[in-house]
């Protein structure tokens, strides 16, 4: 990249989220537990961000700190420039599993939160957003009737309905199989082309956030810090076998502290 | 699926019609054997119910026993729901009242018995109370049991997606705890059918409750006893099997173990 097109991509590069020294604490037995410490952090408008760390770190409670439904007991974050006071429309979060409503089809999901929008523009939506993520024919189908690849898509495709300008997601394919959660990051890569929402992802898993991230943010065990940010330069679709992926991954296998030996 | 989990439809005929007819014949021979005069043979229990059907008692008294059962029950749905609802919405409010539900739950209706007929007089109101009362607190404590267990995942995505207070409680809470709360119901429409009967022994002269105490006062007639006996068994179990069918509505069935 040439200083030139470096600085204008810093010119392009918009601030959406910033968190400004979050710091986070749960009473546990009458003691104070820190989960998060002093966690500062600026995502970019559109951009894919994975938080990445081990088992149980507060990444999670980072997120849903993000989301508005957990305030942090230390520092704050702005969306957009303004402070996050509860959970929004414009920024939906997809939970780790379960978060469809058992009682609403498929159509019903999509819609739930459409309620403002007038009958046409509401069908249109679904008819639109079902097509997208692959579940046309099963329009009138309840959740249970689907696999579990299919309720996690519909999930998605709930959130994006909406029209958010954000989305959250928390280990979203975590219950799913291997390749069904290959299957699903291509998907997930391909609405977010199409798309550009920003994204952030919260995983465990470090191929998983190598693959799909414009920068890894790596937190340590808690109570969860930013250890690293590793920017991934390659661009998509990204070949999982090139030198620099290799690279970039054992780099982070190395910051966890983990030998890439089994 | 194996042949053992799931038996052939007719096997759920086959064996239930093998039981019934065995018990039909083991009561038969034990009253035959033992000579009694008192207890009455199945063949004696027919000729009753055939009696009451031509007296036109047996659907007269099967409808006000029914329409009893309807009207205290669902009197019970209409404030017990919305009031559970609002407890396990509000769980500040429950901890206030939630002590007077308890003191008063384990109170069989049967106690109120006196009470009621001071309300209400010999007459329907009180066993329609008695059943309203038998019926309230399993509904109230149900709700406000599966309101509170409503998974925090359906309440943030709710919140999420900007629904107001009461559009949460609509939307969301109420669909995902309707499973439980149907389950409540169906053990409160239980105890309703076991209140009428008991209401009806006192406090009304209608009913199945009140044939079976009618037939014996006048005159012992035992066989018209066992005939009402029989008759309460059966209509609760047609209910029982009626409120397992809103359990399969699609909109539910997932917070049902036995839904495949």
């Amino acid at each position: 990249m040439s200083l030139g097109e470096a600085a204008a991509a810093r010119q392009a590069w918009k601030s959406k989220l910033f968190a400004d020294g979050v710091s986070m604490a749960f009473e546990r037995d009458g003691k104070d537990t820190p989960v998060l410490e002093n966690i500062s952090l600026e995502v970019g408008d559109g951009e894919f961000v994975c938080l990445l760390g081990p088992s149980g770190c507060g990444k999670s409670t980072l997120l849903s700190a993000m989301a508005g439904f957990l305030t942090p007991t230390g520092g704050e974050i702005r969306i957009d420039g303004e402070a996050v006071r509860g959970p929004d429309p414009r920024r939906i979060f997809v939970f780790q599993e379960r978060g469809v409503f058992p009682w609403l089809t498929v159509e019903g999901n999509i819609a739930f939160g459409l309620f403002k929008l007038g009958r046409g523009e509401r069908e249109r939506r679904i008819r639109y957003y079902v097509k997208m993520v692959g579940l046309e024919g099963f329009e009138k189908a309840y959740p249970h009737e689907l696999s579990g690849g299919m309720k996690q898509r519909l999930e998605v495709a709930r959130a994006l309905a909406v029209n958010p300008d954000m989305l959250f997601l928390d280990e979203p394919f975590g219950a799913l199989d291997s390749i069904t959660r290959l299957i699903m990051r291509r998907e997930l890569l391909r609405i977010w082309e199409a798309e550009r929402k920003t994204i952030i992802f919260v995983t465990h898993d470090i191929d998983e956030a190598v693959q799909l991230a414009d920068r890894v943010v790596v937190l340590s065990a808690r109570p969860a810090r930013i250890q690293q940010i590793v920017e991934i330069d390659i661009p998509h679709p990204r070949d999982l076998s090139s030198r620099r992926y290799l690279e970039l991954r054992d780099g982070i296998f190395q910051q966890i502290g983990l030998a890439h030996k089994v | 699926m194996s042949a053992v989990a799931h038996p052939g439809k007719w096997e759920r005929f086959f064996w239930p019609i093998v039981a019934t007819g065995l018990m039909l014949a083991a009561w038969h021979y034990s009253v035959a054997w033992t000579g009694t005069k008192i207890f009455p043979s199945p063949h004696d229990v027919q000729k009753g119910l055939a009696e009451l059907l031509r007296k036109h008692l047996l659907w007269s008294y099967l409808g006000d026993s029914l329409r009893r059962v309807v009207i205290g029950f669902g009197l019970a749905c209409v404030t017990g729901i919305p009031l559970g609802l609002a407890l396990g919405w509000y769980p500040a409010v429950n901890r206030v009242v939630n002590p007077v539900l308890q003191l008063l739950r384990p109170i069989s209706p049967i106690a109120w018995i006196p009470v009621s007929i001071i309300f209400f007089g010999v007459g329907d109101g009180a066993a329609i109370f008695l059943i309203y009362l038998g019926a309230l607190f399993p509904i109230v404590v149900t709700c406000v049991n599966s309101v509170s267990n409503v998974s925090s995942v359906y309440r943030r995505a709710g919140r999420n997606f900007g629904l107001s207070p009461a559009q949460l409680l609509a939307k969301v809470i109420f669909p995902a705890a309707l499973p439980r709360i149907l389950v409540g119901l169906r053990i409160a429409l239980g105890i309703a059918w076991l209140v009428v009967v008991a209401a009806e022994m006192i406090a009304v002269n209608s009913g199945l409750g009140y044939l079976v105490i009618d037939s014996r006062n006048a005159g012992k007639r035992y066989d018209l006893v066992v005939a009402a006996i029989l008759l309460i068994g059966v209509t609760g179990l047609v209910l029982d099997f009626c409120f397992r069918r809103i359990e399969g509505f699609k909109s539910v069935r997932w917070g049902f173990f036995h839904s495949t």
